[in-house]
């Protein structure tokens, strides 16, 4: 019932260890930085509108918003990438560090809400007269931040813990967490929880006292992102290069060997799921302010596949391959609606079964195999 | 050498990203107008949606051949934003931006206009928005051609309490467990309590989104109806329509000893029930297809036309609703506007809105209120049909003014019936 | 609003009651070729306001002639035509005039159909209803007295008194007991009040307590009736009817348990096939059940247009159709994406979701987005009237029997056919079935094509109940696998346990929580079940290691 790993996928735990990056990976690291946080900033604030250079907000807002992904598709890629262990919650995750951040941006919009009250208005128009326990001290940005990177990772903790502790894998560990989030999707759509049902958190007005809807606000959470991402990025790498990673790949590949060894599976699997799901609410925490809505719909077992799905047309088992493919779906999914109204969910379901079919091993896969391979 | 290569790899997926990002590039054609159409053709708000962008596209037509706008003609930009809430915000933002559009026709859910409206009003775009909703907003940006919660609910309960209606004493609120009819109830809650109406007499529920199986709620609002002569005040959305209906006909509730009265049941939900067993159950709307009059059978004929001509699915049983028609005045409305204002510019039209006057299929002229963006409409309770049509068995006088901010929600008395931001 | 009927009006009336009742009586039992009603009477019927149309259908029923029972039943049936002051008769494009009973012919072209509202309904039941106690047929008086249960005023106790007197068969007889004595209820003679209280112990129906209780109820500090034998005896009898009530509504959840159950079991068992026994995540499980709802709806058009004479019998056809098309839509898939998926559980899932989303996308471009309409054939319509406020509708009988069935029918292939052995080899050892000459691949096409035609024969029993449009199966695809996860993989009895105890648990906890938590509490059960026992119900035993 749960079959070996395709070959391709295994990485020999013998390998003599890895930098964390080659030489031409920091020169390549050091371009994109160089490219997220001078070039495109340089380009949408200081070149004027209309000419042929400039990159509009809506370029800014749609890179800003693919990012994010790109962050959930790494976590997802370390999790399922490197150790085997399909998640359906990744979603959930995303979405909670998505409500802490939301909650913090609903307090900071003051009185100017629609009924001119201190309560956010669903709160008004459910004659709440007090914030809920939970709400407090999110006024507080660094309370919310706490928030952000607490709630999703201590739910992935326990939910983690007593899943592995129990041994639950494969298939069953996907749909344990997808009942998960589907239960959780359940309880937010309900007004009386207090997150505001299904309308979600929205009309945000400002973060840090900055006016959110500015383009120098928006410039400043596309740096923040993209800064996040690289982060991300490095980490990961850090983490599958070391020793750590590489017992995650050997816990992958053959878990039971692994135990034989005399190591405890369930303490790198908690740590590398853990870390997953605070980079999920992190990348959620970025989202909310840049898109201007979170509602339960985040939460809800499709996007959890979808993100799945990213990871694995990039290509599993590499950290560059699910940031492109967070870009190429998205991309796609972005353009298609425009181009193919009717039809582009043809495309975008073709496109996953012939990635699953013909490219096991994602784009990435693709490329190396047409001579793009390391020497 | 490997330097090369990484970079060669980076140009590549930047290349593949771009392609996904700017394959938009706006042509900007000087003898169109373009106008975005923003409903979803897939996920779950398709079911509904779909229509409004077919008739949406069936008025633009209707314009171009009589010679389009200020001697442009109309360019429709389709997009689909998949009842994907953040993606209606971005392609908002794409039709203000990259397309440049003149206005927006679109949104059926109420979280998808609130995840729009902060990108309408910070680009100052037009939205024509299309459908009944809970009111408790007013933006400049915005034209509500649906109906305001006094539009609809309350004539309709106002109809049950007569003899005529029933005489209904005890109520059921019954609603999918979102933000209408929250809000709906909200006000019928408090409007019943002003007729003396005791809370133990008020029975509210709510279910989630997609709830299909109701053998719970019908058998408790029959136990509920054991203790008086009871009316159900159905805020059910869509989907979840067709299961509570059939398990009212089947457990052998019927209209004459419970009646239900829904406002978001209409021809086109009815499309997929079998009504025979749901013959006089209520729907409260500001049009029903069932009307008679010249502009409802000119209506009907060019929906008719215009669907099998287009070969759309379910033509061969061509159905109009009231979102539809909305959707319809909206579009003649806003090119009404813009040739008062001999200009596409929004602010220009937004002025040239207030009090535009329009011929509509519901048998009325019916106005643009000069102050609250909200449409004057006349209301009509109608019976369902054992054919899925409505039989009319009351209606207003004439058209009805909104009041988006309902008076029987706490501290809407001190709000301005206009929109605050000018 | 509509006025009050003038007293004019009234006394108008009343007089040609008086002269219709008198011209009846004088003529009994004679059947008038061409019934003359009066008019004034039928024209208020056809064209007056609804106060007008109400006092009207009391004087029709008061004549107690035929055709003032024809006339009703014509205008229940939505068979009233007017054509200016005239009121017709109108069936199978012959319209007769409704007072003098003549043909017209030709038909006027103009012509407004006369709808009913509510009210206007309510009170045309209870006077069809009064009007038909005095048939001769046991099965018409039967209906009769049951419809005026829920109806009778003090109009229609002449009526009543009159058919009481006249009733042989006891069971008509209690009905009408029990009606008479809601009527009598209010009456001004003590004894006949506590005679009706005493009676109503005896009733089924729900509404009677809402009769009584206002006879016990206090107001204020003084009780509502002050007559305290009254209410002894009211008390009596509402406890009596209370007790029969919660047996009612204790039936009546577990049976809707069990019929949530049943639809769980059929949208699970498909997946239990595929998932379970051949290890495919198919997450286009939910969209083989939605072709097999939309075969149905094909099915059911066909007989509509081609055999409406059997339109009633259009599900026999429409089972069989449902699961093929299923069935061949599912070994395509295997065919074309899936075989070159096997041992790789987890990319079959990522497959199949693409496959789910085209298989979406091409029934709305096909059918549309909007839903169709399915509708249930006459014999599935109504129920058995169980208890007074429980009824057993008729459609989620058929399921239940139907998802019975089908379990029956897989154990039986599984384990009684070549088929079924082949299958269940496969599955247990891949290698070595195949070294015995079992031809897996075929095996393999046929057991995932057995798994989406069972998916089919579930979209074809929903389609019954609920929406049949391109979402269908998104909605049941969590809780398919839920159930399939808790019942034990590869297990077909635990799936049957598993349903059948969701099904009852949410059900019970709905009535108790809502529906909303009542689903919240169960996903969270099945999560903490799985920590316990991650094989689920029951494991298949002797498993490797590595599982």
């Amino acid at each position: 019932m749960n079959p070996m790993p395709p070959p391709q996928l295994r990485t020999p735990l013998a390998a003599p260890p890895h930098p964390v990056l080659t030489r031409g990976g920091w020169a390549t690291v050091t371009f994109v930085a160089y490219l997220l946080f001078v070039l495109v900033p340089a380009l949408n604030l200081l070149v004027p509108e209309g000419h042929a250079f400039h990159l509009s907000d809506y370029f800014v807002t749609l890179a800003a918003k693919i990012m994010c992904y790109a962050i959930v598709a790494l976590a997802m890629d370390l999790i399922w990438g490197y150790t085997g262990i399909l998640s359906l919650g990744h979603g959930l995750f995303f979405a909670l560090g998505g409500y802490m951040m939301g909650m913090y941006l609903m307090r900071s919009i003051g009185t100017e809400g629609v009924y001119h009250s201190q309560l956010p208005d669903f709160m008004v128009f459910l004659d709440w007269k007090a914030y809920p326990w939970y709400w407090s001290f999110t006024d507080h940005f660094a309370y919310a931040l706490l928030l952000v990177v607490a709630v999703p990772g201590l739910l992935a903790l326990v939910f983690g813990y007593f899943a592995f502790r129990s041994r639950i894998k494969g298939v069953y560990f996907s749909i344990i967490t997808q009942a998960l989030s589907y239960a959780f999707m359940l309880l937010f759509f309900r007004n009386d929880t207090g997150f505001g049902g299904n309308n979600g958190f929205t009309d945000f007005k400002r973060i840090l006292g900055y006016p959110i809807a500015t383009p120098t606000t928006r410039m400043a959470l596309f740096v923040a992102t993209g800064a996040l991402l690289l982060a991300a990025f490095l980490l990961g790498r850090a983490i599958v290069t070391s020793r750590l990673g590489r017992v995650l790949t050997a816990i992958r590949d053959a878990e039971s060997r692994v135990m034989f060894c005399g190591y405890n599976p369930l303490h790198y699997k908690l740590f590398i799921w853990t870390l997953s799901a605070v980079l999920c609410g992190i990348a959620g925490a970025l989202y909310v302010p840049q898109v201007g809505i979170i509602n339960p719909g985040e939460m809800s077992p499709a996007n959890s596949i979808e993100i799945a799905i990213w990871t694995a047309v990039g290509g599993r088992g590499t950290l560059v391959g699910p940031i492109l493919g967070a870009f190429i779906v998205n991309g796609a999914k972005s353009w298609f609606t425009v181009a193919f109204p009717e039809f582009w969910l043809f495309f975008l379901g073709l496109l996953f079964i012939l990635v699953t079919l013909f490219l096991p091993q994602g784009v990435i896969g693709l490329l190396r195999r047409g001579g793009w391979r390391r020497p | 050498m490997q330097r090369r290569i990484v970079l060669k790899r980076l140009a590549l997926s930047a290349a593949l990203a771009a392609a996904g990002l700017t394959a938009t590039v706006p042509v900007h054609a000087a003898d169109t107008i373009k106008v975005g159409v923003l409903h979803s053709l897939s996920g779950t708000m398709a079911i509904s949606e779909t229509v409004l962008k077919d008739v949406t596209l069936m008025a633009i037509d209707e314009i171009n051949a009589k010679g389009g706008v200020l001697g442009k003609k109309l360019e429709p930009v389709v997009v689909d934003p998949a009842s994907n809430w953040p993606l209606f915000a971005e392609k908002a933002r794409q039709l203000l931006t990259q397309d440049k559009v003149a206005v927006v026709f679109g949104c059926w859910t109420s979280v998808s206009r609130k995840s729009v409206l902060p990108v309408f009003e910070e680009l100052n775009g037009l939205l024509f928005y299309p459908v009944q909703y809970e009111g408790e907003e007013l933006s400049k940006n915005v034209f509500y051609t649906g109906a305001a919660p006094n539009q609809q609910a309350i004539p309709a309960v106002e109809y049950l309490m007569s003899k005529e209606g029933g005489g209904a004493k005890r109520w059921v609120l019954l609603g999918t467990d979102y933000v209408y009819p929250r809000t709906t109830n909200k006000i019928l809650r408090a409007f019943l309590k002003s007729k003396g109406v005791a809370d133990k007499d008020i029975d509210e529920k709510y279910t989630p989104f997609g709830h299909a199986d109701y053998q719970t709620i019908v058998a408790d609002i029959k136990k509920f109806a054991a203790g008086g002569k009871t009316a159900v005040v159905s805020t059910i959305n869509g989907d979840s329509n067709v299961p509570f209906y059939k398990e009212l006909g089947n457990q052998g509730l019927k209209a004459t000893d419970v009646p239900v009265v829904a406002f978001s049941v209409g021809e086109e939900e009815l499309r997929g029930v079998d009504t025979k067993p749901l013959v006089g159950h209520l729907a409260a709307w500001n049009y029903f297809m069932s009307l008679k009059n010249p502009a409802n059978d000119a209506f009907k004929k060019q929906w008719a036309d215009y669907a099998k001509a287009k070969k759309l699915p379910g033509a061969d049983k061509p159905l109009t609703n009231d979102p539809m028609e909305a959707a319809y005045v909206g579009i003649h409305m806003w090119k009404q506007a813009v040739e008062k204002a001999k200009s596409t510019d929004v602010d220009k039209v937004i002025v040239a809105m207030a009090g535009q006057k329009f011929n509509a299929p519901d048998g009325f002229e019916i106005k643009m209120d000069e102050k609250n963006h909200h449409l004057w409409k006349p209301v009509f309770i109608g019976e369902v049909q054992a054919n899925g049509q409505f039989n009319v068995v009351w209606k207003t006088k004439g058209p009805v003014r909104a009041q988006p901010w309902s008076q029987y929600i706490e501290g809407n008395d001190k709000k301005k019936d206009e929109p605050e931001k000018k | 609003m509509p006025t009050m009927p003038t007293l004019a009006a009234t006394v108008r009336r009343t007089l040609t009651i008086a002269a219709v009742a008198l011209a009846a009586a004088l003529a009994p039992g004679v059947a008038c070729p061409a019934p003359k009603l009066p008019s004034a009477l039928v024209s208020d019927l056809a064209l007056g306001e609804n106060d007008a149309r109400v006092s009207a259908i009391g004087a029709l029923a008061a004549t107690g002639s035929e055709a003032a029972l024809d006339l009703l039943q014509a205008l229940q049936d939505g068979e009233v035509q007017t054509a200016g002051d005239t009121v017709l008769r109108v069936r199978n494009g012959r319209a007769t005039d409704a007072v003098t009973g003549e043909a017209v012919v030709p038909l006027p072209p103009s012509r407004d159909d006369v709808v009913p509202n509510n009210r206007v309904r309510r009170e045309l039941a209870a006077a069809i209803a009064a009007l038909k106690l005095a048939s001769p047929d046991r099965a018409t008086r039967l209906a009769a007295a049951q419809a005026l249960q829920s109806g009778a005023d003090e109009e229609m106790l002449p009526a009543i008194e009159r058919a009481l007197a006249g009733e042989q068969d006891p069971a008509i007889k209690a009905l009408l007991t029990l009606t008479r004595a809601t009527v009598q209820l209010g009456s001004p003679d003590r004894a006949k009040r506590i005679a009706a209280i005493r009676a109503l112990a005896d009733s089924r129906d729900a509404n009677t307590r809402m009769l009584l209780l206002p006879l016990v109820e206090k107001k204020g500090a003084e009780f509502a009736e002050p007559d305290s034998d009254l209410r002894a005896e009211a008390e009596l009898s509402l406890r009596a009817i209370e007790g029969r009530l919660a047996t009612g509504e204790m039936v009546g959840r577990i049976f809707s348990g069990v019929s949530l159950g049943s639809v769980l079991l059929l949208a699970a068992l498909g997946l239990a096939i595929t998932y379970g026994l051949m290890g495919v995540i198919n997450m286009a499980h939910g969209e083989l059940m939605m072709i097999g709802a939309y075969a149905t709806y094909v099915v059911q058009n066909l007989f509509r247009s081609q055999l409406p004479g059997a339109f009633d019998w259009y599900l026999v056809a429409a089972v069989p159709a449902a699961f093929a098309a299923a069935a061949l839509v599912g070994m395509a898939l295997e065919r074309s994406v899936i075989r070159f998926l096997y041992g790789r559980p987890l990319e079959t899932l990522l497959a199949t979701w693409g496959i789910s989303l085209i298989l979406i996308q091409s029934m709305r471009t096909l059918f549309g987005a909007q839903n169709v309409q399915v509708e249930n054939p006459a014999w599935m319509s109504g129920g058995i009237h169980l208890f007074s406020n429980l009824v057993l509708p008729w459609n989620r009988i058929v399921i239940i029997g139907f998802a019975a069935a089908v379990v029956v029918s897989i154990a039986a292939l599984l384990t009684r056919t070549r088929l079924g052995l082949f299958v269940r080899g496969v599955t247990q050892n891949r290698p070595m079935a195949s070294c015995l000459g079992v031809p897996t691949g075929r095996v393999d096409t046929y057991a995932f094509g057995l798994g989406s035609g069972i998916a089919g024969l579930a979209g074809c029993a929903l389609s019954q109940i609920g929406n049949v449009g391109p979402d269908l199966g998104q909605s049941y695809i969590v809780d398919s696998f839920m159930v399939v996860v808790l019942g034990g993989v590869g297990q077909l009895a635990g799936t049957v346990y598993a349903a059948m105890g969701l099904g009852i648990v949410n059900k019970f906890l709905e009535a108790w929580s809502g529906a909303v938590l009542a689903k919240i509490a169960v996903l969270v059960f099945i999560i903490v079940f799985i920590q316990k026992r991650p094989q689920g119900l029951f494991a298949l035993k002797g498993r490797m290691a590595d599982g």
